[in-house]
């Protein structure tokens, strides 16, 4: 910005001269497509002629940053990835933010090019905004909202909902748990605890998408944010006519990962993940599939993690590492508050 | 992780589980008295790995289960006042007492904050020198050491404003009152961590008055299924005593210097359990040389009336009487989201346990 603030002030917010300015030299600089460049109170894009998947989601993390990414990119990859997971190809996203009064201009600008970098990635368009400043002490630094709109293939439509899901599916996931949250954890100076994990923050859109071109027999997708594989697992067995079987030797833990979570207590299978996404494949495509994730970055550890099973219906239960058996729950209460 | 893979190892894991099957030949029902091996035992699937023969119950060590109600109850009083803050292991903060929680009072603004060590809890008085800093000492013999070191750590420091409201106990007095009252129990699963303190003497009591073996074991699956097994063999041979399974931590005489600690700064008083009632020389109480670091002493409050929910049978559960799954509140009135009783609450609860892992 020409006569770029230290600090962001309350009049950063108020509709006025501060607030053109941020708008045009920060967000629309760095944000800059055809529909937001109209600047007009609302984004008209095209009518895609398909159906569309639709999701928001709120970021308030802390610290915002952290070993592996910034309170922007879960932003843009948390919804990316909640799109993405549903079958859709992300294409228009929106994005509000809640300032603190006294908030460094300096950090908001590295966010906003975290989220630049990360929205060409995905090839999606940031087509709306908004931002609101708060007096200082009435939120933590800066919160983030972003709503994103994908379009979506009939074939498709069935994968959020798992309607298709049939005993004998096998389960997939691409990579290592519990490195998101133990790495905010770790991030956060309270613990002193220091530990080499990177949060797995990262869009999975062209992972995905890869899969969806292996295979027309992926059965569900969700990605395993807070509450982590486990809760995923849980919630997807619940009330249905089939059960699931996992298995605890073949998930992927890094040593740092399971450092923490024993010396704090914690269940990895329990702790968040944000870029992790839960596949259920029919049996004949797993390997196909498999083979087709780990061609990406983020999917070179991408394991067969279980099944579908017709015994227990209603349960998730994983044969443990050590030959035992336990049902899976739903996490309940807060294990890490503002993971996310 | 070195040092913790070894001891969850699936080949020896199954091959002690043949051996029990081996060595078990009558009926046996063996308490894990400490909570954390309640967990472990759940997590790493351990019943399904046992015989018929052997039957795991769950035992009142979960130090926020038998914490009285009135405790959180009088640590809701001392977080309404003005000029408190209440510092507190995070487990503690969502244990119900008769009307609030510690969490409740949290939402509504009361200044209460999680630590994981008694030292960031000084550090918190330090900071705030026109406040009253109450840090809620909860636990058995493994965390009463470091609450002491507190203490004293705040009389060296000079810190004036930092209480500790202690609910301290210790574990024999609870081990011998459950055979005494004829809870059905043939060896203790020996607590791990308290043993690192005490040392084997505090259990000497029951082979020697009571007939029962005692194993103090370790947390990680191998470690308890070798002291199953261990147990298993004094049961079969009739031959109770004594053993440490969890010899990489505890020696036969304990942490001196934390026992000393201990002494220092705490005396035995007369203490209530939930599901045991008050037993004889099992609290820790701050000695009076302390008294300007006990919150008890110094800081005065007005305590709401008691009052105990209807139909947890968390008692019952502790004494190993009864097991979660019967408790016609488990899993549908109370659940960890929204737990009735203590046991639902602590990561260590049976019942959370069982939640979360069995049911």
């Amino acid at each position: 910005m020409k006569n770029q603030p230290d600090t962001i002030l309350l009049g950063h917010g108020s509709g006025g001269k501060l607030s053109h300015d941020l708008i045009t030299e920060l967000f629309a600089r760095h944000f800059d497509n055809d529909i937001l460049r109209q600047q007009s109170d609302s984004a008209i894009i095209e009518n895609p002629g398909s159906q569309m998947a639709f999701t928001t989601d709120s970021f308030v993390v802390d610290p915002i940053f952290f070993p592996g990414g910034d309170i922007g990119k879960l932003a843009i990859a948390g919804t990316v990835n909640d799109l993405a997971v549903s079958g859709a190809i992300p294409k228009y996203l929106s994005v509000g933010f809640i300032i603190e009064e006294g908030f460094a201009y300096k950090d908001l600008e590295r966010i906003v090019i975290t989220m630049a970098k990360e929205i060409k990635k995905a090839g999606v368009k940031i087509v709306t905004g908004d931002t609101k400043v708060v007096d200082r002490g009435k939120c933590d630094k800066v919160f983030i909202n972003s709503s994103g709109i994908g379009i979506l293939d009939k074939k498709n439509v069935h994968i959020s909902s798992g309607s298709h899901i049939k005993a004998g599916d096998k389960i997939i996931i691409n990579g290592s748990i519990g490195d998101h949250g133990m790495a905010v954890m770790a991030a956060r100076n309270d613990l002193n605890i220091s530990a080499d994990i990177l949060s797995d923050c990262a869009c999975l859109h062209d992972l995905i998408q890869s899969a969806l071109e292996a295979s027309d027999q992926i059965r569900f997708m969700r990605d395993a944010t807070r509450g982590g594989l486990g809760t995923v697992i849980a919630e997807l067995a619940k009330g249905k006519d089939f059960g699931i079987h996992l298995h605890e030797d073949q998930l992927i833990i890094s040593e740092g990962v399971r450092g923490m979570c024993e010396l704090l207590g914690f269940d990895p299978i329990y702790v968040a993940n944000e870029g992790k996404v839960v596949m259920l494949v029919a049996a004949e495509d797993a390997q196909s599939v498999l083979a087709a994730l780990k061609k990406h970055k983020s999917g070179t550890n991408s394991t067969i993690i279980g099944e579908i099973t017709n015994d227990h219906p209603g349960k998730a239960w994983i044969e443990t590492q050590v030959g035992g058996k336990r049902i899976i729950e739903m996490l309940s209460g807060q294990q890490l508050p503002r993971i996310c | 992780m070195k040092y913790i893979d070894e001891y969850r190892d699936k080949d020896i894991v199954l091959m002690l589980a043949k051996e029990i099957k081996k060595a078990s030949t009558k009926p046996i029902r063996l308490m894990e008295v400490c909570g954390g091996h309640t967990m472990s035992i759940q997590k790493y699937g351990i019943p399904y790995l046992l015989p018929e023969t052997v039957e795991l119950i769950s035992g009142p060590g979960c130090p926020v289960c038998v914490t009285s109600r009135s405790y959180i109850d009088r640590a809701v009083a001392y977080s309404r006042l003005e000029d408190v803050i209440i510092t507190t292991y995070g487990d503690l903060i969502r244990v119900p007492g008769s009307t609030s929680s510690l969490d409740k009072e949290k939402a509504k603004g009361a200044d209460i904050r999680i630590v994981y060590s008694i030292l960031d809890a000084l550090m918190i008085a330090k900071e705030n020198r026109h406040k009253k800093i109450v840090f809620l000492g909860i636990g058995f013999e493994t965390t009463a050491p470091s609450s002491a070191a507190g203490i004293i750590k705040a009389q060296m420091a000079g810190i004036s404003n930092f209480y500790v409201y202690s609910a301290h106990k210790v574990m024999p007095p609870a081990m011998e009152t459950l055979i005494d009252e004829g809870v059905l129990i043939d060896g203790y699963i020996g607590p791990g961590h308290v043993s690192t303190i005490t040392g084997e003497g505090i259990y000497m009591n029951i082979p020697e008055k009571f007939g029962l073996g005692v194993v103090i074991s370790g947390f990680e699956p191998v470690d308890l299924m070798q002291s199953i097994l261990m147990l298993v063999r004094q049961f079969e041979n009739a031959d109770p005593k004594v053993e440490i399974e969890y010899t990489r931590a505890v020696k036969p005489e304990g942490n001196i210097k934390a026992q000393e600690m201990l002494d220092e700064v705490f005396e035995y008083r007369d203490d209530w359990w939930r599901g045991l009632g008050v037993l004889k020389n099992s609290g820790l109480k701050i000695r009076e040389k302390y008294a300007m670091y006990d919150a008890e002493e110094q800081i005065e409050v007005e305590v709401e009336e008691l009052k105990e929910p209807k139909g947890c049978i968390c008692g019952d559960i502790l004494r190993g009487v009864n097991k979660p799954k019967d408790c016609k509140l488990f899993g549908n009135v109370c659940t960890p989201s929204n737990p009735v009783g203590s046991c639902m609450v602590s990561s260590e609860g049976s019942c959370a346990a069982y939640y979360l892992y069995n049911r």
